[in-house]
Protein backbone atom coordinates (compact mmCIF):
# COMPACT_ATOMS: atom_id res chain seq x y z
CA UNK A 1 0.00 0.00 0.00
CA UNK A 2 1.44 3.05 -0.74
CA UNK A 3 2.00 5.72 2.42
CA UNK A 4 0.29 8.96 2.30
CA UNK A 5 3.97 10.64 2.15
CA UNK A 6 4.95 9.61 -0.88
CA UNK A 7 1.55 11.66 -2.54
CA UNK A 8 2.72 14.71 0.12
CA UNK A 9 6.26 14.66 -1.57
CA UNK A 10 4.76 14.45 -4.78
CA UNK A 11 2.44 17.48 -4.37
CA UNK A 12 5.38 19.54 -3.02
CA UNK A 13 7.68 18.78 -5.81
CA UNK A 14 4.68 19.81 -8.01
CA UNK A 15 4.21 23.65 -5.95
CA UNK A 16 8.38 23.67 -6.12
CA UNK A 17 8.05 23.35 -9.78
CA UNK A 18 5.18 25.98 -10.14
CA UNK A 19 6.62 28.73 -7.41
CA UNK A 20 9.93 28.18 -9.63
CA UNK A 21 7.74 28.84 -12.95
CA UNK A 22 6.02 31.79 -11.40
CA UNK A 23 9.32 33.76 -10.03
CA UNK A 24 11.57 33.20 -12.85
CA UNK A 25 9.80 33.22 -16.28
CA UNK A 26 8.57 36.03 -18.67
CA UNK A 27 5.79 35.57 -20.32
CA UNK A 28 2.41 36.08 -18.23
CA UNK A 29 1.15 33.04 -20.08
CA UNK A 30 3.72 30.59 -18.79
CA UNK A 31 3.18 32.23 -15.72
CA UNK A 32 -0.55 31.36 -15.25
CA UNK A 33 0.39 27.47 -16.36
CA UNK A 34 3.21 27.85 -13.52
CA UNK A 35 0.25 29.05 -10.70
CA UNK A 36 -2.25 26.08 -12.64
CA UNK A 37 0.70 23.59 -11.65
CA UNK A 38 0.46 24.76 -7.98
CA UNK A 39 -3.18 24.52 -7.38
CA UNK A 40 -2.92 21.10 -8.68
CA UNK A 41 -0.31 20.27 -6.11
CA UNK A 42 -2.73 21.66 -3.62
CA UNK A 43 -5.45 19.21 -5.14
CA UNK A 44 -3.50 16.29 -4.81
CA UNK A 45 -2.83 16.98 -1.31
CA UNK A 46 -6.45 17.93 -0.34
CA UNK A 47 -7.77 14.95 -1.41
CA UNK A 48 -4.82 12.42 -0.63
CA UNK A 49 -5.74 13.80 3.18
CA UNK A 50 -9.22 13.42 2.73
CA UNK A 51 -8.87 9.58 1.28
CA UNK A 52 -5.87 8.67 4.24
CA UNK A 53 -7.24 10.69 7.12
CA UNK A 54 -11.14 10.77 7.22
CA UNK A 55 -12.36 9.00 4.54
CA UNK A 56 -15.86 9.25 5.62
CA UNK A 57 -16.15 12.85 5.33
CA UNK A 58 -15.61 14.75 1.66
CA UNK A 59 -14.53 18.18 3.48
CA UNK A 60 -11.03 17.02 0.99
CA UNK A 61 -13.21 16.40 -2.31
CA UNK A 62 -15.64 19.64 -1.70
CA UNK A 63 -11.89 21.47 -1.39
CA UNK A 64 -10.60 20.22 -4.43
CA UNK A 65 -14.16 20.69 -6.41
CA UNK A 66 -14.03 24.66 -5.11
CA UNK A 67 -10.05 24.50 -6.33
CA UNK A 68 -11.28 23.66 -9.48
CA UNK A 69 -13.92 26.27 -9.75
CA UNK A 70 -11.69 28.97 -8.45
CA UNK A 71 -8.77 28.08 -11.52
CA UNK A 72 -11.66 27.94 -13.73
CA UNK A 73 -12.82 31.46 -12.94
CA UNK A 74 -8.94 32.78 -12.52
CA UNK A 75 -7.79 31.50 -16.15
CA UNK A 76 -10.66 33.61 -17.82
CA UNK A 77 -10.01 36.63 -16.13
CA UNK A 78 -6.18 36.07 -16.29
CA UNK A 79 -6.37 36.08 -20.10
CA UNK A 80 -8.60 38.62 -20.55
CA UNK A 81 -6.55 40.83 -18.60
CA UNK A 82 -3.62 39.30 -20.59
CA UNK A 83 -5.03 40.12 -23.90
CA UNK A 84 -5.90 43.50 -22.64
CA UNK A 85 -2.42 43.99 -21.83
CA UNK A 86 -1.45 43.19 -25.34
CA UNK A 87 -3.75 45.66 -26.80
CA UNK A 88 -2.41 48.29 -24.83
CA UNK A 89 1.36 47.53 -24.48
CA UNK A 90 1.73 44.79 -27.31
CA UNK A 91 3.58 42.65 -25.34
CA UNK A 92 2.58 40.44 -22.94
CA UNK A 93 6.08 39.80 -20.77
CA UNK A 94 5.73 40.69 -17.21
CA UNK A 95 9.13 42.47 -17.27
CA UNK A 96 8.27 44.83 -19.75
CA UNK A 97 5.22 45.93 -18.16
CA UNK A 98 7.10 48.53 -15.77
CA UNK A 99 5.00 51.92 -16.01
CA UNK A 100 4.89 52.02 -12.03
CA UNK A 101 8.44 50.78 -11.49
CA UNK A 102 10.59 53.43 -9.36
CA UNK B 1 -4.69 -1.21 -2.20
CA UNK B 2 -2.12 -3.90 -1.45
CA UNK B 3 -1.93 -5.01 -4.90
CA UNK B 4 1.63 -4.22 -6.71
CA UNK B 5 -1.24 -3.34 -9.91
CA UNK B 6 -1.73 0.22 -7.29
CA UNK B 7 2.37 0.86 -6.57
CA UNK B 8 3.38 0.57 -10.11
CA UNK B 9 0.43 3.19 -11.20
CA UNK B 10 1.63 5.39 -8.63
CA UNK B 11 5.11 5.72 -9.48
CA UNK B 12 4.13 5.63 -13.79
CA UNK B 13 1.49 8.48 -12.98
CA UNK B 14 4.06 10.32 -10.68
CA UNK B 15 7.17 10.04 -13.36
CA UNK B 16 4.42 11.65 -16.20
CA UNK B 17 2.89 13.80 -14.08
CA UNK B 18 6.37 15.75 -12.55
CA UNK B 19 8.05 15.11 -15.70
CA UNK B 20 5.44 17.25 -17.93
CA UNK B 21 5.62 19.35 -15.12
CA UNK B 22 9.07 20.04 -15.62
CA UNK B 23 8.85 20.34 -19.35
CA UNK B 24 6.12 23.02 -18.41
CA UNK B 25 8.23 25.23 -16.07
CA UNK B 26 11.59 25.03 -18.39
CA UNK B 27 10.83 24.84 -22.06
CA UNK B 28 10.61 28.17 -23.86
CA UNK B 29 8.23 27.39 -26.53
CA UNK B 30 4.72 28.35 -25.35
CA UNK B 31 2.97 25.70 -27.19
CA UNK B 32 5.23 22.86 -26.26
CA UNK B 33 4.43 23.91 -23.03
CA UNK B 34 0.65 24.14 -23.26
CA UNK B 35 1.00 20.12 -24.40
CA UNK B 36 3.42 19.65 -21.31
CA UNK B 37 0.66 20.96 -19.18
CA UNK B 38 -2.41 19.40 -20.34
CA UNK B 39 0.36 15.53 -19.81
CA UNK B 40 0.85 17.05 -16.08
CA UNK B 41 -3.38 17.29 -15.66
CA UNK B 42 -3.76 13.83 -17.27
CA UNK B 43 -1.39 12.42 -14.65
CA UNK B 44 -3.36 14.28 -11.74
CA UNK B 45 -6.51 12.62 -13.08
CA UNK B 46 -5.13 9.85 -13.03
CA UNK B 47 -4.02 9.92 -9.76
CA UNK B 48 -7.06 11.49 -8.52
CA UNK B 49 -8.59 7.99 -9.90
CA UNK B 50 -5.86 6.34 -7.75
CA UNK B 51 -7.26 7.81 -4.30
CA UNK B 52 -10.50 6.08 -5.50
CA UNK B 53 -11.92 10.18 -6.32
CA UNK B 54 -13.08 8.63 -9.17
CA UNK B 55 -16.20 11.79 -9.83
CA UNK B 56 -12.29 14.21 -9.31
CA UNK B 57 -10.76 12.74 -11.74
CA UNK B 58 -13.38 12.85 -14.11
CA UNK B 59 -13.59 16.53 -13.16
CA UNK B 60 -10.02 17.21 -13.15
CA UNK B 61 -9.91 15.59 -17.14
CA UNK B 62 -12.72 17.38 -18.39
CA UNK B 63 -11.94 20.95 -16.94
CA UNK B 64 -8.07 20.58 -16.22
CA UNK B 65 -7.21 18.93 -19.18
CA UNK B 66 -10.10 20.14 -21.48
CA UNK B 67 -11.07 23.50 -21.18
CA UNK B 68 -8.16 24.92 -19.20
CA UNK B 69 -5.70 24.46 -22.15
CA UNK B 70 -8.10 25.45 -24.67
CA UNK B 71 -8.43 29.16 -22.86
CA UNK B 72 -4.56 28.79 -22.86
CA UNK B 73 -3.95 28.52 -26.28
CA UNK B 74 -6.54 31.34 -27.16
CA UNK B 75 -4.49 33.32 -25.39
CA UNK B 76 -1.32 32.51 -26.79
CA UNK B 77 -2.93 32.34 -30.77
CA UNK B 78 -4.27 36.28 -30.15
CA UNK B 79 -0.90 37.44 -28.67
CA UNK B 80 0.90 36.73 -31.46
CA UNK B 81 4.33 38.29 -30.58
CA UNK B 82 4.40 37.48 -27.35
CA UNK B 83 5.67 34.17 -27.72
CA UNK B 84 9.54 35.25 -28.19
CA UNK B 85 11.78 36.22 -25.72
CA UNK B 86 11.06 33.58 -23.27
CA UNK B 87 14.44 33.30 -21.45
CA UNK B 88 14.05 33.15 -17.66
CA UNK B 89 14.52 36.34 -15.57
CA UNK B 90 17.17 37.72 -13.98
CA UNK B 91 15.71 35.61 -10.75
CA UNK B 92 16.20 32.68 -11.79
CA UNK B 93 18.78 31.15 -9.55
CA UNK B 94 16.85 32.79 -6.29
CA UNK B 95 13.98 31.42 -7.76
CA UNK B 96 15.55 27.87 -8.42
CA UNK B 97 16.95 28.59 -4.43
CA UNK B 98 13.91 29.29 -2.96
CA UNK B 99 11.33 26.65 -4.67
CA UNK B 100 14.61 24.25 -3.80
CA UNK B 101 14.34 25.38 -0.26
CA UNK B 102 10.57 25.34 0.12
CA UNK B 103 9.84 22.11 -1.67
CA UNK B 104 12.92 20.31 1.13
CA UNK B 105 11.08 22.07 3.71
CA UNK B 106 7.57 20.80 3.14
CA UNK B 107 8.80 17.32 2.28
CA UNK B 108 10.73 17.46 5.48
CA UNK B 109 7.27 18.44 7.53
CA UNK B 110 5.02 15.68 5.31
CA UNK B 111 8.33 12.66 6.11
CA UNK B 112 8.32 13.80 9.89
CA UNK B 113 4.59 14.01 10.92
CA UNK B 114 3.21 10.72 12.21
CA UNK B 115 -0.16 10.01 9.91
CA UNK B 116 -1.30 7.13 12.16
CA UNK B 117 -1.42 3.69 10.90
CA UNK B 118 -1.98 4.87 7.03
CA UNK B 119 -5.08 2.13 7.40
CA UNK B 120 -7.29 4.15 4.97
CA UNK B 121 -10.37 2.08 3.32
CA UNK B 122 -10.91 4.66 0.48
CA UNK B 123 -14.19 6.41 -0.42
CA UNK B 124 -17.10 4.98 -1.48
CA UNK B 125 -19.16 6.33 -4.25
CA UNK B 126 -17.77 9.48 -4.17
CA UNK B 127 -20.25 11.30 -6.87
CA UNK B 128 -23.46 10.82 -4.82
CA UNK B 129 -21.67 11.61 -2.12
CA UNK B 130 -20.50 14.73 -3.22
CA UNK B 131 -23.45 16.16 -4.72
CA UNK B 132 -25.20 15.65 -0.99
CA UNK B 133 -22.64 17.36 0.41
CA UNK B 134 -23.08 20.52 -1.90
CA UNK B 135 -26.29 20.58 -1.49
CA UNK B 136 -26.56 20.73 2.24
CA UNK B 137 -23.62 21.50 4.39
CA UNK B 138 -21.92 23.26 1.62
CA UNK B 139 -24.89 24.98 -0.08
CA UNK B 140 -23.77 28.53 0.58
CA UNK B 141 -19.97 28.40 -0.52
CA UNK B 142 -21.62 26.49 -3.38
CA UNK B 143 -24.00 29.48 -4.20
CA UNK B 144 -21.26 31.64 -3.86
CA UNK B 145 -18.55 29.72 -6.39
CA UNK B 146 -21.37 30.12 -8.69
CA UNK B 147 -22.01 33.91 -8.72
CA UNK B 148 -17.94 34.00 -8.69
CA UNK B 149 -17.85 32.15 -11.86
CA UNK B 150 -20.69 34.87 -13.63
CA UNK B 151 -18.95 37.48 -12.20
CA UNK B 152 -15.45 36.07 -13.48
CA UNK B 153 -17.52 35.71 -16.68
CA UNK B 154 -18.97 39.28 -17.13
CA UNK B 155 -15.72 40.29 -15.86
CA UNK B 156 -14.06 38.58 -18.87
CA UNK B 157 -16.06 40.17 -21.21
CA UNK B 158 -16.10 43.75 -20.17
CA UNK B 159 -12.13 43.72 -19.88
CA UNK B 160 -11.33 42.45 -23.51
CA UNK B 161 -14.82 44.41 -24.81
CA UNK B 162 -13.60 47.17 -27.44
CA UNK B 163 -14.67 50.72 -26.31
Amino acid sequence: MIPIQHFLVLGAILFALGVYGVLARRSAVLILMSVELMLQAVSINFIAFAAYLAPQEFRGLIFAIFVITIAAAEVGLALAIILRLFRNRATANVDEVDTLRW
Amino acid sequence: MEDVGSVVAFWALAVVTLGAALVTALVRDLVRAVVALVVSFLGVAGLFVLLSADFLGVAQALIYAGAIPVLIVFAIVLTPRAARDNAETGMRWPALVLAGALAGLVIAVAVATDWGDGAREGFRETASAIGEALLNRYVLPFEVASVLLLAAMLGAIVLVRED
